[in-house]
């Protein structure tokens, strides 16, 4: 791919996005005037122009879903979450605080309510991890996670490795390897390497192949996300 | 996806209260890697309209290794902080046989071995190396526990002993006794993210003079539950363990089984695929129990 190509795992739309300017681009739009549910509390001005035109609904603050720290009194009486409930998460670094119904995967958050599509939906169902985010720095496949469980979790997106526009080294080695042929995978093989290299410092090719065996790629690009991963981990050495 | 009400109680007792009041209509929510897929592709009968997430239960996070109590793993834990937990991987190495092969480490990160084993698939990797090491499951109900065997746990596909309202707290396993050993091995087209087409586990403990004092074999996949190979292990107890002995049990084990044939292999290949892998399986945990 030459100068001109897009970076891996983002369409231009998202490079738009990542600049954070205020200008509304297309997709922006398209989402806005979708049914987002986004309270942004430390939005930017670019997550700004994602709320709904229509005026935001405002989740009460109600309990926690999650409380691991308090042990409930003896008598408490649980009962069930019916019906959007707030949810607070930090992706990429922002604090959001989100209504959000029991049954949402943190895909579709992440995709649908605070726009960030670079994250891909495979199979649905754990087979194939193009969903791939890291949650408190562990690879977990997003279409598998209800995100009402993930309360208080910090969530990196493919979106949230680029440092003050300059690429991640795992990005950066996935462009100049080659390290895919349509891309679709190209996120959530991102991710799975930068958890390993976060960990692992110069990995064997044994480590490496173990550790990103469950991220499919159909177009067979295995040879070259090896030499990506290979370089990146040159880099971060 | 489905629709449903969310509950995520505290305590074990909690849990199996929830569980009674709604009847079928709940499901319990461990790591969901299995569930949240059945729910969206609808297999396994209607979405619930009740799950109960067991994630703020936190006595079912715990695994406790002591090489005098064993090793017990709440229901909760993850299959990759099982694996994390100090002496698992050195006391029990077929676990680690067993669990380090379901599905990506993504999965791993996110799933329970009480899930897999509650979900009992016939082929769930899991289940056939605790059953070697003669692992028990600890149930809660509303009103109180009981244990039972973990090889009396399954009762068919998708089926366990566990009755409305009670739900799976703890698998314990006793430290295997000195001069054993045991390994698990799955057969699969391909080396990565498939299903078991014959999973075989081997235990085996030798006496003094290094005949087999005992012997567990458990097959996957093969039958509607995991199963014992009881003749199969009649037939080593006693004896010296000779290559002879275990090709003979291997076959013995291969007619103890009542496979299916499907897209993975026919029912043939699969009996086959038996004998082989209790052969392999019981000569690795020869090489254990001898070190």
């Amino acid at each position: 791919m030459n100068e001109e190509g897009n970076k891996p795992g983002q369409s231009p739309e998202e490079e738009t996005m990542d600049t954070r300017s205020t200008a509304v681009t297309r997709r922006q739009f398209l989402i806005g005037a979708g049914a987002g549910l986004v309270v942004g509390a430390a939005a930017t001005a670019g997550l700004q122009a994602l709320q709904p035109a229509k005026p935001v609904e405002q989740a009460k603050p109600a309990p926690p879903v999650q409380q691991p720290a308090q042990p409930a009194p003896a008598t408490a009486i649980v009962e069930p979450v019916s019906g959007a409930k707030l949810v607070k998460l930090n992706v990429n670094g922002l604090d959001y605080s989100l209504a959000i119904e029991p049954q949402t995967t943190l895909i579709e958050v992440l995709k649908r309510d605070l726009g960030l599509t670079g994250t891909k939906l495979g199979c649905n169902g754990s087979m194939c991890s193009a969903c791939t985010v890291l949650v408190d720095g562990v690879a977990q496949n997003s279409c598998s996670l209800l995100a009402i469980r993930e309360s208080g979790k910090k969530i990196v997106t493919v979106e949230g490795l680029e440092q003050g526009g300059k690429l991640h080294p795992v990005q950066e080695a996935f462009w100049t390897q080659m390290g895919y042929q349509c891309g679709f995978c190209t996120p959530g093989q991102i991710m799975r390497a930068v958890e390993l290299l976060n960990k692992t410092k110069n990995p064997t090719d044994a480590q490496i192949m173990a550790h990103m065996s469950g991220n499919m790629c159909k177009c067979g690009a295995y040879p070259n996300i090896l030499k990506a991963v290979q370089a990146a981990a040159k880099q971060m050495a | 996806m489905h629709k449903f009400a969310y509950y995520a109680p505290q305590t074990v007792k909690e849990a199996a209260r929830i569980l009674s009041k709604n009847g079928p209509n709940s499901k319990l929510l461990a790591g969901g890697t299995d569930l949240l897929v059945q729910i969206k592709e609808h297999v396994k009968g209607p979405a619930p309209d009740y799950v109960v997430s067991v994630k703020n239960i936190r006595e079912l996070h715990d695994v406790k290794f002591s090489a005098r109590a064993g090793l017990t793993i709440g229901a909760g834990a993850t299959i990759s902080e099982t694996l994390a937990t100090k002496g698992v991987q050195e006391h029990f190495p077929a676990i680690a046989d067993g669990t380090a092969i379901i599905g990506s480490l993504q999965i791993q990160n996110i799933a329970t071995i009480g899930g897999n084993l509650c979900n009992a698939a016939p082929s769930a990797d899991s289940a056939p190396p605790l059953i070697a090491y003669g692992a028990t499951a600890l149930i809660a109900g509303p009103r109180a526990t009981r244990t039972v065997a973990l090889e009396d746990f399954f009762t068919g596909p998708g089926k366990t002993v566990l009755k409305p309202g009670e739900l799976l707290v703890s698998i314990h396993v006793p430290t295997p006794p000195a001069r054993s050993g045991c390994q698990y091995v799955r057969h699969t087209p391909r080396a990565q993210m498939d299903i078991a087409m014959v999973g075989v586990a081997s235990f085996i403990t030798l006496d003094r003079k290094g005949r087999v004092a005992d012997a567990r074999i458990v097959l996957g996949a093969v039958a509607p539950t995991p199963i014992r190979a009881r003749q199969a292990e009649d037939s080593l107890r006693g004896q010296e363990p000779t290559a002879d002995a275990l090709r003979a049990a291997g076959d013995i084990a291969a007619r103890e089984e009542s496979p299916i044939g499907d897209v993975r292999g026919s029912a043939g290949y699969r009996r086959y695929m038996t004998s082989v892998l209790v052969q392999r399986t019981a000569q690795a945990a020869l090489k254990q129990a001898m070190r």
